[in-house]
């Protein structure tokens, strides 16, 4: 089996008494779609954090395309490849929608110490992110400032962003939550999409939108992975159903 | 702060530089009209290297003074040894704030937020006592230049005219940088660090050589900026660096308003001018002057320029 693209081994977090991220170890392959699966407050975001440098693990690996990035902080991780989408909105508000796309292609492409000439007319970089945009369907907004984006579309935008990026590795969390049915339909079918190019990690409580894109399924409770597999082999766990499905009913 | 300048608002700096232009030969041609114009364009360069901080990088300096100091006492330490030539003394102003803010600033820039308006003021208070203390320089008493600065022997700086067209070239060519500047790909990069910083982070960006950066370009324009003031008192004295003058400064830059520049250039004439005309209306006029700023900040959201925009 090819080695895989990012790696976890055996993370380790708590805050103060509360074991948050409790001995977790995953794997996420070359076209793979790895969701991650769990009850609120389970520690998946806190996982997210570790993996993309926001928090530091107290003990554990993190491997990133072979290489140990445990260490790194964030700026290099996302230089390495390692894309992020925020469960909390995280965009640039003060930019119009295509800038913060241009920003992410421009971190990429060639210097940011770069003192003269406007940015914002580099052709090169808004076609780029005008591409990203379009990806999500937001290309219609290109030029509104992305604070006047309704809820939704700050989610089309924070995914954007992550494309823009051309990662190795998506992490995404909960990149469907807050967008309307149509809009989630389309997200599921362009993560569908996707697969071929990334390496996804998905966090996502629309467990239809779940068990129709993952390739495999890891079910985190109180901080363990308590199962992993495909998601017919999860629909059948029993510890899985006690745990989060049953409660969900789903 | 947020929002791209409409039209109106563009024209901003080109009708300040063209009243500046024109001054002097409608009316505001006397020595201390042009005294006082000098000061303003001083200051507004000054300004407008504080609002790449402030407006740019989200850093609010609480010592910008210390970099015009710098610059002026560049000029003092010159004149001491004899040397007057402005192609040398312009450099050595220049790069005599850029280094005090490379210093400075690596240590500054790890902070952000309250700490490090704090630093930035501990540092320009640490650059006050120093020159303080400086006896051959005339410490607490200040230091009156031989004269100003020649450029190839000739005396032209002594003209009240050329220094005038002088400060107003060097003035649009600072607001000219620091617009480029904001607009490229390292202002963008500036910006985002200040709109989200954990966004810019997890774009990949480290904010510290950004930051830092600017804050050295802020302090390459302070000093020339000193450079100037020294030249337009012919006189040099710690004052220059106290807190108080670099109070006034952030004054100015959040007066005229963030969205730009030009905002700065607006809030440092409006600054000088609102300042002298008060002094002469009443001699307490700080009892106003304060209040009144307090009041600006919180009715002109925008600044000054602001004004221009609607909603
Ligand atoms: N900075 C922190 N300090 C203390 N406790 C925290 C911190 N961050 C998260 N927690 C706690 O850790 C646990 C896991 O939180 P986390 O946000 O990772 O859960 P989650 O699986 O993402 O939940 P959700 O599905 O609601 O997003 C929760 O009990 C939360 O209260
Ligand atoms: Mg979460």
């Amino acid at each position: 089996m090819a080695e895989p693209l990012l790696e976890l081994r055996a993370l380790h977090k708590s805050f103060g008494g509360l074991r948050v991220t409790d001995g977790v170890s995953l794997e996420v392959m070359q076209g793979e779609i790895h969701a991650l699966i769990g009850p609120n407050g389970a520690g998946k975001t806190t996982l997210l954090h570790q993996v993309s440098g926001t928090l530091a693990p107290d003990a554990g690996r993190i491997m990133l395309g072979g290489r140990d990035v445990t260490h790194l902080p964030m700026a290099r991780r996302a230089r390495l490849g390692l894309a992020r989408s925020f469960q909390i909105t995280s965009i640039l508000p003060g930019f119009p929608v295509l800038e913060n796309a241009a920003l992410a292609v421009q971190a990429r492409r060639g210097s940011s110490f770069r003192f003269f000439g406007r940015a914002s007319r580099e052709a090169a970089l808004n076609a780029e992110a005008l591409a990203a945009l379009a990806e999500v369907g937001l290309e219609g907004r290109a030029d509104a400032p992305a604070a006047a984006l309704s809820h939704g579309e700050k989610r089309q935008l924070e995914l954007a962003i992550a494309l823009a990026m051309a990662p190795r590795v998506l992490l995404l969390d909960e990149p469907l939550a807050g967008t309307g049915p149509e809009e989630a339909e389309r997200l599921v079918r362009l993560l569908s999409g996707l697969r071929a190019r990334y390496g996804v990690l998905l966090v996502e409580h629309d467990m239809q939108a779940v068990f129709a894109l993952a390739d495999r399924i890891s079910v985190l409770a109180e901080g363990r992975v308590i199962a992993t597999g495909t998601p017919a082999e999860i629909r059948a766990d029993a510890a899985v159903r006690a745990a989060y499905l049953g409660e969900d009913g789903a | 702060m947020s929002g791209a300048p409409g039209r109106a608002e563009r024209l901003v700096p080109w009708l300040v530089f063209a009243g500046l232009a024109a001054a002097p030969f409608i009316g505001f041609g006397e020595g201390h009209a042009l005294t006082l114009l000098a000061r303003a364009m001083i200051f507004g360069m000054a300004a407008v290297a504080l609002m790449l901080l402030v407006g740019g990088a989200g850093l609010v300096s609480l010592g910008h003074a210390a970099m015009l100091g710098m610059g002026a006492y560049a000029v003092v330490v010159l004149d001491h040894a004899g040397i007057v030539e402005a192609w040398i003394v312009f450099p050595a102003g220049i790069l005599a704030g850029a280094v005090f803010a490379l210093v400075t600033g690596a240590v500054a820039i790890r902070t952000s937020g309250v700490h490090f308006i704090m630093i930035t003021l501990a540092f320009g208070q640490m650059a006050f006592f120093t020159t303080s203390s400086l006896a051959i320089y005339g410490g607490d008493d200040g230091y009156t230049l031989f004269g100003r600065t020649e450029v190839l022997g000739a005396r032209w700086l002594e003209d009240r005219l050329v220094f005038h067209f002088v400060c107003l070239g060097l003035l649009a060519g600072c607001w000219a940088l620091v617009e480029a500047l904001l607009g490229s790909r390292f202002g963008r990069v500036l910006r985002a660090t200040r709109d989200n910083e954990t966004r810019a982070r997890a774009l990949g960006f480290e904010p510290w050589p950004y930051r830092l950066a600017a804050y050295v370009i802020a302090g390459a324009i302070g000093g020339l900026a000193g450079v100037l003031l020294a030249n337009a008192t012919e006189f040099v004295a710690p004052a220059y660096l106290a807190w108080q003058r670099s109070g006034d400064l952030l004054f100015m830059v959040i007066l005229g308003g963030l969205a730009g520049p030009h905002g700065a250039l607006v809030g440092a004439l409006a600054f000088v001018l609102v300042e002298e005309w008060l002094s002469h209306l009443w001699q307490h006029w700080r009892l106003i002057f304060g209040p009144l700023l307090i009041l600006c900040v919180f009715f002109l959201r925008g600044g000054i320029v602001g004004l221009l925009r609607r909603g």
